[in-house]
């Protein structure tokens, strides 16, 4: 495994902890989360595999008896318009829609 | 500058996909986590990215779980008799080259009842697109072991493990001549439309396996009773060899642990089609006429 290139001050390899030279400029996506609450059977899979762990699950059930998946207080704008809960959920259940076009201006 | 501010969950009643799914018949049969719903899912995607019209692609499968996946997708379709997607995708394929012929359906409809359908529409390089998903057993009639059941894994007619070894379906389609031979698994999402949408530009029999959670019917007996659980498998457990010389050794074997399953697309060799026959007029024909007319026939393929 890598740890160990980290683990020790003397292994580490400056080159390896340089930034990205656009860091400063670069910006992250943004996406809206959409939900379809009746479609959804509970897998848990977008809750799970989500990266910025964005969903929860909802306290409140669907016609089925279901926790749906919701955005967790204080996650409003960490979704990054990835589309992996989109891709995964087998029951076309959730999507995300990019916000990044539709920036205010300051 | 800032955003526009994202609100919490928007509660929408359609999904953008639904123009390419029958959306009146959703939310769909299938179990909790089953891995179906992401293979028509990505199958949709790579309808609308394919740059042909939807009209040009037909979706065939056979019976089984994975044989919903024709009911479900709004191309022209068809859910045809057990084992029996390959002819009957065949005889569309030959008949119209100009469609996009892709069967959806499962591991033991394809290898196990079509197996035969399978190996000789490989050998023959129809074109065709397979998506075969691998559920390790079949799963609609109640989680009976398959040929593609591991090894050591209980399934309700191998209640002590199953004695038998799995098949290695990538290894099977290599072997009998496929074009294109890729393995992934629902968790790997975005290789899969990769996947399909590379076998949608090739002509020739393609073939893509994909590793699908089970939850009910293989899960339960294995101590993966969740669809949570199997994915988790698929993200620790997977490895990606592109190219990979050598599939043989390559078995899937979700239930032991100790060793990695791995994916990729392992073949990528385009050859020439089979087409249909130009069968011309019965005239009688003494030997030193099929000799010329088998010369012209070979002349005319090695000029082509």
């Amino acid at each position: 495994m890598p740890d160990d290139i980290h683990s020790g001050a003397d292994s580490v390899n400056p080159f390896a902890l340089r930034q990205p030279m656009d860091l400063d400029n670069a910006k992250l996506p943004r996406g809206q989360v959409h939900i379809i609450p009746e479609r959804c059977k509970g897998c848990d899979y977008c809750i799970v595999f989500c990266p910025k762990d964005v969903l929860v699950n909802a306290k409140a059930i669907n016609a089925k008896g279901y926790h749906y998946p919701v955005v967790a207080d204080g996650k409003e704008n960490e979704c990054v318009h990835c589309r992996f809960c989109d891709l995964i959920c087998p029951e076309m259940a959730i999507y995300t829609e990019d916000l990044s076009g539709t920036e205010e201006t300051e | 500058m800032s955003a526009v501010a994202a609100q919490k969950e928007k509660v929408v009643a359609g999904h953008p996909i639904d123009q390419m799914l029958r959306h009146d018949r959703l939310p769909h049969i299938l179990c909790p986590g089953c891995g179906i719903g992401p293979v028509v899912h990505c199958y949709a995607e790579s309808i609308l990215e394919s740059g042909r019209h939807e009209d040009e692609h037909v979706c065939v499968s056979g019976i089984g779980c994975s044989g919903r996946a024709a009911g479900y997708i709004n191309v022209d379709s068809y859910h045809t008799t057990h084992g029996r997607a390959i002819p009957f995708a065949l005889g569309i394929a030959v008949q119209n080259p100009e469609l996009v012929v892709t069967v959806i359906s499962g591991d033991g409809d394809l290898t196990a009842i079509g197996g035969n359908h399978f190996i000789h529409a490989a050998r023959r390089n129809v074109d065709l697109n397979i998506i075969c998903i691998n559920n390790f057993n079949y799963g609609m009639t109640g989680g009976q072991a398959a040929p593609t059941t591991p090894t050591g894994a209980t399934a309700s007619t191998t209640p002590y493990g199953n004695t038998e070894p799995a098949f290695n379906l990538s290894y099977l389609a290599r072997a009998v001549g496929a074009s294109f031979v890729a393995r992934w698994s629902i968790f790997h999402v975005r290789q899969l439309k990769e996947a399909i949408l590379r076998t949608m530009e090739i002509r020739g029999f393609t073939f893509i396996e994909v590793l699908s959670p089970c939850p009910t019917g293989f899960g339960r007996a294995n101590k993966l009773s969740r669809g949570l659980s199997m994915m988790e498998a698929f993200r620790d457990r997977c490895q990606v060899e592109n190219g990979a010389p050598q599939i043989g050794p390559l078995t899937v074997d979700i239930t032991d642990t100790s060793k990695p399953i791995v994916l990729g697309n392992f073949l990528d060799e385009e050859r020439e089609p089979y087409g249909p026959v130009v069968m011309g007029p019965v005239t009688k024909r003494g030997p030193a006429e099929w000799a010329a007319v088998r010369k012209t026939r070979y002349d005319d393929e090695r000029h082509a």
